[in-house]
């Protein structure tokens, strides 16, 4: 039973990471109707100018909210510049490019920062106030954090006018374009705030895995995983996939013949195993094809 | 007496003796591909990218000391002409540069290409060729099979043979510990668990508590340890890579487990592994050494470590000097140059095996001291001591003897 | 008398376009017969290689260009048939020419299997379903029940026979053996999407629910179409375990996926001999970024590829495609 609860907790403690991943998979996807294969990277990349601004002597939380808007102003520079030419190439041509920036950021930071591990510091104290060892004081902060950013997510996108232009941008840009919303300065939008919480995302989970230039090269498989078994057209929905993924791959490691060697191969058979009862994920809206 | 006057030494001694001598003038410049009067081509493989890319300062290095080799005259008055390539850690790609090396640039030899799976990729080629695949980066025991494999070569001490020491201390400090196993799932982890279980022999199956593993994939190990604390055991044998062993130290300084912590080498950084753990959490940790961490002050006055500053200072300005690997490609590229010495004109592929399994008592500099290499046409490992160390909170303390584990 | 393709009419120089396909084909040929002995033996074994991974491009190809489904995760077909060759080889000495219609086989069912749930997937759900297959594979080829057939970690050595003919070394005698594997595997695509089944596909394709109305059994065709991709890609795999002559779990990760999708958007998706143009782009891109900077050859050959995105928005093929038609005039006569 004990066994059992720290398992639990576990997972709830890389849930967060998950979730936090989760949630900017979301973002760009309200965006631009399609994964970023480069949302890994582009999060490490935001973590290692917040780490360059540490070690300049910057504050934390100045280096926090730097790292932020300097993430979000890279994040529309992205799409302006790189994606902008290319708007009316086919789906494929677009993830070829994904795939480009993946290798440029990870290249690039490791020429820059060298690939040996940092330690990237909590703002958070390091005890729990109170007495127990089942999950740490940064984890329970990160799990705040993630759902103040959910939080703030939702009345973006159902209380702003913004977030409801984006919304339409993405769901029907022709209609959008009819009723005066800027389609393209949407599509920014939606870069600039993908990296932006991407980046949070990157400040949170660096002090738990370190940070170095492949430190997202496997979450971010769990972070589509968790945005897909929520369904990626709900925040909500991205952030329990998160942290049900993070849980159920933990747990599986319990199980005997299972174990941690297959717990990965386990975690994506039920991930499958969701999308073939719910296609779109456990809390997304069904998107109906007509002719 | 310096590496250097033993060479003097063994030439004067070489000269005197006339039948030595005229051998030599027979043995007169014979040269194997990629060799000429002004120069030596070498080939060189390791990860520039990809997952294991951390390994690319080591390629820096080697490639920084042989200018240094250079500048100061070359080998026997030959430049030596490193050609270094990216095989991103893949197999297929290893074989693809291991045949351009030496079909299309025709090196003499090829050195520390690095990696297990990588290596496996080129092994039976490379003995199919008689090439030289010489003083490889990694510890897997299979590398020291002269007879099946007369031109492959390892170096450091193999995984086996440091599981087996950890395994012998427990027995005789330690006989009743619980030992918890995390590894990761590869041959590395593998070959360490095996030398660790053999050692421990009937009592591996009462000591050993839990096993767990994960893969380089992993976002975090902290299920794994929570799960061997679980297993209530009072010792955790850590065979992990440098990322993984940070976060397995701070997490168990987190759940506020106590074991007795035994760290492989391939992670006794202090800079790379220990300082983001924490040193606070780091303290009491126990692992073995070979060559000397340039971050362990304990070094700090060693003239060799002043000569390794100075080479850093000059060839790698913006070099890390807290990382170990520059240290490790320091004294790996001297047994290399050690053996082009010892082959003098006779630079054919042949001769170049001969002399590395003709190493005596050869100390690179920055080996531990009483870490010798020495190698024979029947012993293919060039290392085979170590020395345990345990941490203090700033430094590692070196503990007992230097322990020699023969290989098997 | 048949009808003739209008565009098969236009003229260039004043020689109808069929004809300058037959004259490209004749010339394509000769060359690939005549590269080996023009070049050094390793440019000939990269040839081989860039020649394996154009047919496992071809039948990532089939499954995307002609039938519209994503697969992240074709490296795990290309491991599959690659093991099912080291397997056969090492467990059971059979001879390797016997181990490629096998791996071919294996890797159908292999295919057919996934597809039967992977039908349901749509997309980005498809594409993930495959990503989380080309991730697992390394794992699960070195579980432990597996690893006493797979060599686990240590992978496996192969072992085939040299060269049959005296006068070819044994450089040459693979590009040749790869070069007939590939003809063919590039004639059987070929027929198969011109014929009733390639219009299935592609009706599937363009239009899911429009060809359900018109009596395709999608669900079928579906399943078939990701059988075969996977049975081409597994005869690349096979061929590269016997080229190579080493498989490790490490070979097969999921960045290779990922250079088959680059090699098929590079060529052009939808055009069979694009897959050609893909897979020297793979291979040879990577070693060009290499020796320009080896520490940022991954952003160098990131700008190559959106390089190649902007310069080829449809491929190398639209490419050719489009120049072929500003140079094409209607005849004349």
């Amino acid at each position: 039973m004990d066994l059992f609860l720290q398992q639990l907790f576990g997972g709830l403690a890389t849930g967060a990471i998950y979730a936090s991943i989760a949630l900017a998979v979301v973002m760009i996807y309200q965006a631009i109707d399609h994964f970023n294969f480069a949302q890994g990277e582009m999060a490490m990349f935001s973590t290692f100018i917040a780490w360059q601004l540490l070690d300049w002597g910057f504050p934390y939380w100045a280096a926090f909210f730097a790292c932020i808007v300097i993430s979000f102003l890279g994040g529309v520079a992205i799409e302006r510049i790189v994606f902008k030419p290319i708007h009316n190439a086919p789906v494929l041509s677009h993830i070829i490019v994904f795939i480009a920036l993946f290798s440029i950021f990870n290249s690039v930071a490791g020429f820059i920062w060298d690939y040996t591990i940092k330690a990237y510091p909590s703002p958070f104290p390091s005890e729990t106030p109170f007495e127990t060892t089942l999950i740490g004081m940064h984890q329970l902060g990160m799990i705040a954090i993630v759902l103040a950013m959910l939080g703030a997510i939702y009345v973006f996108f159902r209380f702003t006018s913004v977030g409801l232009a984006m919304r339409a941008a993405a769901a029907n840009p022709v209609s959008a374009r009819l009723v005066g919303v800027s389609v393209d300065w949407m599509l920014a939008l939606g870069w600039g705030l993908a990296a932006a919480i991407g980046a949070v995302a990157g400040m949170l989970i660096a002090p738990i895995v370190f940070l170095e230039p492949n430190m997202m090269l496997g979450i971010l498989l769990y972070g589509f995983a968790g945005a897909v078994v929520g369904g990626l057209t709900s925040p909500g929905g991205a952030v329990v996939g998160g942290f049900l993924v993070g849980v159920i791959e933990n747990l599986a490691s319990l199980v005997p013949f299972i174990g941690s060697e297959l717990k990965l191969t386990v975690a994506l058979v039920l991930i499958v195993g969701v999308l073939l009862v719910r296609p779109f994920g456990l809390f997304g809206r069904v998107v109906v094809n007509r002719v | 007496m310096s590496t250097y006057s033993k060479y003097l030494a063994l030439a004067a001694a070489a000269a005197l003796g006339g039948m030595v001598a005229s051998q030599a003038i027979a043995a007169d410049k014979m040269y194997g591909p990629g060799v000429t009067d002004t120069s030596i081509k070498i080939g060189h493989i390791n990860p520039y990218s990809g997952p294991a890319s951390a390994y690319g300062t080591i390629g820096k290095a080697i490639a920084a000391y042989f200018k240094k080799v250079n500048d100061e005259g070359g080998v026997n008055g030959r430049m030596i002409d490193l050609v270094s390539v990216d095989d991103g850690y893949s197999p297929p790609k290893t074989k693809e540069q291991a045949r351009k090396l030496i079909e299309s640039d025709g090196v003499l030899l090829i050195f520390q290409s690095l990696g297990t799976p990588t290596n496996s990729a080129i092994h039976t080629y490379m003995n199919k060729k008689e090439v030289p695949q010489l003083f490889v980066a990694t510890g897997a025991a299979k590398w020291g099979d002269p007879q099946n494999f007369p031109w492959t070569m390892g170096w450091q001490p193999n995984y086996q043979t440091e599981g087996a020491i950890y395994a012998n201390w427990l027995l005789k400090n330690h006989p009743d510990s619980k030992v918890a196993i995390l590894f990761q799932n590869d041959d590395y982890g593998k070959d360490y668990l095996h030398g660790f279980e053999a050692a421990l022999g009937d009592k591996a199956k009462t000591m050993i508590v839990a096993k767990e593993s994960y893969e380089v994939t992993d976002p975090t190990i902290d299920s794994q340890v929570v799960a061997l604390k679980a297993s209530g055991a009072d010792t955790f044998f850590n065979v992990t890579t440098p990322k993984f062993a940070a976060q397995a130290i701070k997490k168990v300084a987190e759940i506020g487990w106590k074991p007795i912590h035994l760290l492989n080498n391939v992670s006794a950084s202090v800079s790379a592994v220990l300082k983001p753990a924490g040193l606070e959490n780091s303290v009491g940790v126990i692992t073995t050494q070979y060559h000397m961490d340039p971050t362990d002050p304990t070094w700090k006055d060693n003239a060799e470590m002043k000569e390794w500053n100075a080479w850093m200072d000059k060839y790698q300005p913006d070099g890390d000097k807290a990382s170990s690997f520059n240290a490790y490609g320091y004294a790996v590229a001297q047994t290399m140059e050690q053996v082009l010495k010892q082959a003098g004109d006779n630079l054919t592929r042949e001769n170049v095996m001969k002399e590395a399994a003709n190493l005596r008592q050869f100390h690179a500099k920055l080996l531990l001291p009483g870490v010798e290499i020495t190698t024979s046409p029947t012993d293919f490992f060039p290392i085979e001591s170590m020395q345990m160390v345990r941490f203090n909170g700033t430094t590692w303390e070196l503990f007992g003897d230097v322990v020699k584990a023969e290989s098997s | 008398m048949p009808t003739r393709n209008p565009a098969d009419m236009l003229q260039i120089a004043g020689i109808e376009m069929v004809s300058w396909r037959r004259i490209w084909l004749v010339a394509g040929l000769v060359i690939a017969i005549a590269l080996p002995f023009l070049f050094e033996g390793f440019t000939v074994f990269q040839l081989t290689r860039a020649l394996i991974y154009a047919i496992a491009i071809l039948g990532l190809n089939l499954l995307t260009g002609f039938n519209g489904q994503f697969s992240l995760g074709h490296s795990a077909f290309f491991a599959i048939g690659a093991y099912t060759t080291a397997i056969m080889m090492d467990r059971w000495e059979v001879a390797y020419y016997w181990t490629i219609l096998p791996a071919a086989a294996v890797c159908f069912v292999a295919g057919f299997l996934f597809g039967l749930p992977a039908l349901r997937l749509e997309g980005l759900y498809l594409a993930l379903a495959t990503f989380a297959l080309a991730t697992a594979t390394p794992q699960i080829l070195k579980y432990e029940p597996v690893a006493k057939f797979t060599g686990g970690v240590q992978g496996l050595d192969v072992f085939p026979d040299d060269s049959p003919v005296s006068f070819l070394s044994n450089d040459q005698w693979w590009y040749y053996f790869t070069l007939v594997v590939a003809l063919i595997a590039f004639l059987v695509a070929w027929n198969l999407v011109r014929g009733r089944t390639g219009r299935a596909m592609i009706a599937i394709r363009d239009n899911p629910i429009a060809s359900k109305t018109m009596g395709i059994n999608t669900a079928l065709y579906k399943s078939l179409t990701f059988g075969v991709s996977a049975a081409f890609t597994g005869v690349a795999g096979a061929l590269e375990a016997i080229v190579i002559q080493f498989v490790a779990p490490d070979s097969f990760t999921f960045l290779l996926a990922v250079s088959f999708l680059v090699g098929l958007v590079v060529g052009g998706i939808g055009s069979i001999p694009g897959a050609i143009f893909g897979g020297l782009f793979i291979l040879l891109i990577p070693n060009w970024a290499d020796q320009i900077s080896q520490g940022l050859s991954w952003a160098i050959y990131g700008l190559f590829l959106i390089g190649a995105v902007y310069v080829m928005p449809a491929g190398a093929a639209g490419l050719v495609r489009l120049v072929t038609m500003r140079l094409a005039k209607k005849p004349s006569g």
